[in-house]
C-alpha cells in the first residue's frame, strides 16, 4: 500500500491540490496530512474542506501548531508566525475551527508513527533540524511498542534520520523521485517537507510516498502554480512576505 | 553462515561447489532448480558469513552491497539477480563473469609489459568511470575486486564498502572510521571521507603501482598510525624500483597517487584518456624523479595533514560533470579563418568555465593520404597536421588544462568522430557547422548532422559569426534552395 505523506500546507489549496493529483498518478491509495493545514496562506477554508473529504475517505490527520493558532489566536502578535493566526480564526467556520481542535498530537499505525513535529513532547513543537532532536523524537517513539517509522513536517525540509554504523544518527538528504530502501530492521525518522511553502530556495511543494510493501521512501517534489497563490496571498493583505517567499522557496 | 553443501536447494537455486571462501562470505556456483527459466548468463551465489561471531559490519556491507547492486547497470558490473531475506538466510545471486581478477597479473611470471598494463589500467580507468556516471564510488578498489573478461574490459565486484550518494551511507558513521582495505585506501578514506570519485582513482594508482613495479607503494599498515602516512608521503617512485619503466608511465601512477585529491585526475575518464595516448602525456618532475620526495617537502605535508579532516562529498555524477573531457574537430581544409576563428571562440567558452576540464583537439584525414606505417608510429603526415593542431589551439591559452593533438585517419569524417568520442569517454563535441563559406557545402554539411544524431554527448554545432545583415540574405537565398519535400532531420 502507498502512503501520501503531506504536511505543513499552509493554507495553499494550489500546492495541495497538485500534491494530491501528483501522489494519486503515483498509486498513492491512502492519504496522511501531518499537521499546519493553516496559516500564512491565503486559503484556509478551501484547505480545511479538502481535508476533512479526506478523512472522511480514511486519511489520517494530526494537529500542528499552526492550527493550534488558527482556534485559539494568541492575544498579542509575538512571532512572524503568530501575524495571520487571528485572520485565520475569521475565515473558519465554527465547524471547521472544531474539527481543528479535535486532531491528535499524534497517530500510529502499525509501525508508523505520524507527528506534526516531534515524538518528545508533541505539544511543545520541538524544530527537529539536526541528529540529536532527530534521536530525542526517535528515542521517544521507541519508548511505545513496534514504531520503526517516524514521519513529521515542521521543519519544511526534506531529510531522512537513520542509523549508520554506530549508535548516533546520521542526516541523509534525499534526491526528489528516488525510491530510498528502509528496511524494517533499523529505525527511521523522516521530515517529508513541506507542501504549501517549501523553504529550500526550490519553490516546487514537498511531499512523500511510503509504500508499506516494498519498504521504500520516495521523497517528492511538485511544480504547482504558485504564482496564483501569491497573488492570493497580497489579494488578502496578508504580509507580502509570505507571498514573496513562495515566488522564491524560502 | 557455514559451508552449503553442494546439491542444496536455497529459495528455488540449486547450490553447486563453492569458488571462493573469503573472510566476509562464501561464493557458489548456482543454478536454477528444475523447471525455472534460463537467465541466459551463469549464475553466482555470495553468502555472507553472519554467525553469532561475525561482526556487525558483514550484515552492514549485505545491506550495502544489496541496495547498490539493484541499481548499478552497464557492462562493468555483474547483472543482479535475487536477494535472500536478511531475517531468513541472507545471499545475493549474481551474473557470474568468467575471467581473471588482477591478481592473475601480479604473478611474478605474468607482470605485463607496459603496453599490457597501459592496456589493463585503462580498462580499469573506464569501468570506474561507468560506476562514477551511476553516482556510485567503489571504495575498495583491489587486484582481487577487478575482473578482466576475455575481451580486455574490466568489470567491478564486492559492492560491499561501496557507497551511492542517492541512498543513505549505511557504513558512514559520526567518528568517521577508516572502511576498505589498507593497502589500498585512499588518504581521505584514512579521515572517514565516503564518497569522492578520487578515491577510486587512488586505488587504481596503487594497482598500477602494484602491476609495474611488484610492491606496494604505502606497504599493507596494520596500525592507524601506518595508515596517516599517505596523508603526506610519497611513495618511492617506480622507476627507483623499476628503471626501465617509462617516465610517462610513472607521471600517469603518480598523479593517481597524489596525497591531496585535487591533485590527483579529476575523473577516472582523464586517467584513461592518457593511458590510451602515451605520447600526449606530459611528463614533469614526477615522472622523471627516481630519488623520491626530500624531507622538507614531506614535513610541510605533515604539518598540513595533521588537520585534516572529514568533509562531505558533493554527488559524484556532479562532480565528474565539472571536468569534462572536450573534443574540438577542426577541419584542415575548406575551411575559412573566421570558421577557426569561431570554434576557438567556442572552445575558450567551454573550457573557461570548467577549469578541471581536457582538450583533445581532433582533425580526421582520409586513410589513403597517409600510406601509415605499419608499425604505429607517426608519419610525416601525421606530424604536418599535428602540428597544425598545435598552431590552432596556440591563441587558446589554456593554463594548467591539458591539450592533446590527434589526428584520425579514415574514409567517413563523421564516424571517426563519433568513434573516437565514444572511445574516449568526451562529453562535448564541438564542431563547425560549415554552413557557408564553403565549396564543397552539400557533401560537408553531412558531417556536422551525423555527429549530432549519433554522438554519445553534447555537440556544441559552430557558426561563424557574420552581420546580421547578411545572415537575412543567406537565409532567404537557403530558402529559395530548399527543396519543399525534402526531410530535414531538424
Amino acid at each position: 500500500m502507498k502512503l501520501a505523506l503531506l504536511s505543513d500546507i499552509h493554507a495553499n489549496i494550489q500546492a495541495f491540490d497538485a500534491c494530491l493529483a501528483h501522489a494519486r498518478e503515483h498509486g498513492a491509495q491512502q492519504f496522511a496530512l501531518l499537521g499546519d493545514l493553516v496559516g500564512y496562506g491565503a486559503d484556509p477554508a478551501a484547505v480545511v474542506e479538502r481535508a476533512q473529504q479526506l478523512m472522511d475517505e480514511g486519511a489520517l490527520l494530526v494537529k500542528g501548531n499552526h492550527d493550534q493558532m488558527a482556534v485559539t489566536p494568541p492575544a498579542q502578535v509575538q512571532t512572524v508566525g503568530d501575524t495571520t493566526a487571528a485572520w485565520t480564526h475569521a475565515q473558519l467556520s465554527a465547524d471547521q475551527l472544531q474539527f481543528l481542535d479535535q486532531l491528535p498530537l499524534t497517530l500510529q499505525r502499525e509501525a508508523v508513527m505520524l507527528v506534526h513535529a516531534s515524538v518528545n513532547d508533541p505539544a511543545l513543537w520541538h524544530y527537529v533540524y539536526d541528529e540529536r532532536a532527530a534521536r530525542e523524537s526517535l528515542d521517544a517513539a521507541a519508548a511505545l511498542p513496534d514504531v520503526r517509522y517516524v514521519f513529521c513536517g515542521h521543519v519544511h525540509l526534506q531529510t531522512l534520520y537513520y542509523r549508520g554504523a554506530s549508535a548516533d544518527l546520521m542526516k541523509f538528504l534525499p534526491t526528489a523521485g528516488v525510491a530510498v530502501p528502509v528496511p524494517r530492521h533499523r529505525r527511521w525518522l523522516a521530515t517529508i517537507g513541506s507542501v504549501g511553502q517549501p523553504r529550500d530556495r526550490n519553490p516546487q511543494a514537498m511531499y512523500a510516498i511510503f509504500d508499506t510493501e516494498k519498504l521504500q521512501l520516495t521523497f517528492q517534489r511538485v511544480s504547482y502554480d504558485h504564482h496564483s497563490a501569491a497573488v492570493a496571498i497580497r489579494q488578502a493583505a496578508l504580509p507580502a512576505l509570505f507571498a514573496d517567499r513562495l515566488e522564491l522557496g524560502r | 553462515m557455514k559451508l552449503l553443501e553442494s546439491g542444496t536447494e536455497l529459495d528455488g537455486f540449486t547450490i553447486e561447489e563453492c569458488i571462493h571462501s573469503g573472510g566476509m562470505a562464501h561464493i557458489y556456483h548456482v543454478h536454477y532448480s528444475e523447471g525455472a527459466r534460463d537467465p541466459g548468463f551463469p549464475l553466482a551465489m555470495k553468502v555472507p558469513r553472519m554467525t553469532a561471531g561475525d561482526g556487525a559490519e558483514n550484515i552492514i556491507s549485505f545491506e550495502v552491497e544489496h541496495q547498490i547492486m539493484q541499481i548499478l547497470t552497464g557492462s562493468h558490473v555483474p547483472r543482479f539477480v535475487a536477494a535472500g531475506d536478511l531475517e531468513n538466510v541472507p545471499y545475493l545471486v549474481m551474473e557470474y563473469v568468467p575471467g581473471q581478477t588482477l591478481d592473475h597479473w601480479l604473478e611474478p611470471s605474468e607482470r605485463p609489459p607496459v603496453k599490457g598494463l597501459a592496456f589493463l589500467g585503462a580498462a580499469v580507468a573506464i569501468a570506474v568511470h561507468s560506476l562514477h556516471q551511476q553516482n556510485t564510488c567503489h571504495l575498495d578498489l583491489k587486484p582481487a575486486n577487478v575482473l578482466i573478461r576475455q575481451d580486455g574490459s574490466a568489470v567491478l565486484l564486492d559492492f560491499g564498502l561501496s557507497c551511492n550518494a542517492l541512498y543513505p551511507d549505511l557504513l558512514a558513521e559520526q567518528l568517521r572510521k577508516a572502511v576498505g582495505s589498507p593497502a589500498w585506501i585512499a588518504p581521505e578514506q584514512v579521515v572517514g571521507v565516503r564518497g569522492d570519485p578520487r578515491s577510486d582513482i587512488f586505488a587504481v594508482g596503487v594497482m598500477l603501482y602494484e602491476l609495474a613495479t611488484g610492491e606496494l607503494p604505502f606497504g599493507s599498515p596494520r596500525t592507524t598510525g601506518g595508515l596517516r602516512q599517505r596523508l603526506w608521503m610519497d611513495p618511492p617512485p617506480p622507476r627507483k624500483l623499476k628503471p626501465d619503466l617509462p617516465e610517462w608511465m610513472q607521471e600517469v601512477i603518480l598523479r593517481c597517487l597524489e596525497p591531496e585529491a585535487a591533485k590527483r585526475y579529476p575523473s577516472a575518464a582523464h586517467l584513461a584518456f592518457d593511458l590510451r595516448h602515451p605520447d600526449q602525456v606530459t611528463v614533469t618532475e614526477r615522472g622523471r624523479n627516481v630519488q623520491g620526495t626530500g624531507f622538507g617537502v614531506h614535513f610541510k605535508r605533515w604539518l598540513k595533514a595533521a588537520g585534516m579532516q572529514y568533509q562531505p562529498s558533493p554527488l559524484p555524477a556532479h562532480q565528474i560533470d565539472e571536468v569534462p573531457i572536450v573534443m574540438v574537430a577542426v577541419p584542415y581544409k575548406d575551411v575559412t579563418d573566421a570558421t577557426l576563428y569561431s570554434l576557438r571562440q567556442a572552445v575558450a567558452r567551454s573550457m573557461g568555465t570548467r577549469p578541471g576540464a581536457r582538450l583533445a583537439c581532433v582533425t580526421v584525414i582520409s586513410g589513403s593520404q597517409s600510406g601509415s606505417s605499419s608499425d604505429g608510429s607517426e608519419t610525416s603526415l601525421q606530424r604536418k597536421h599535428i602540428a597544425a593542431l598545435r598552431q590552432w589551439a596556440q591563441p587558446l591559452d589554456l593554463p594548467g588544462q591539458q591539450t592533446s593533438y590527434h589526428v584520425l585517419e579514415s574514409g567517413d569524417v563523421a564516424q571517426a568522430l563519433v568513434n573516437y568520442a565514444v572511445g574516449n569517454e568526451v562529453s562535448v563535441i564541438v564542431v563547425g557547422a560549415a554552413t557557408h563559406g564553403l565549396k564543397m557545402q552539400r557533401f560537408l554539411a553531412t558531417v556536422p548532422i551525423k555527429v549530432a544524431m549519433d554522438a554519445p554527448c553534447t555537440v556544441i554545432l559552430v557558426k561563424q559569426a557574420l552581420p546580421f545583415e547578411m545572415l537575412t540574405q543567406q537565409a532567404g537565398a537557403a530558402k529559395a534552395a530548399l527543396d519543399p519535400d525534402l526531410d530535414v532531420p531538424f
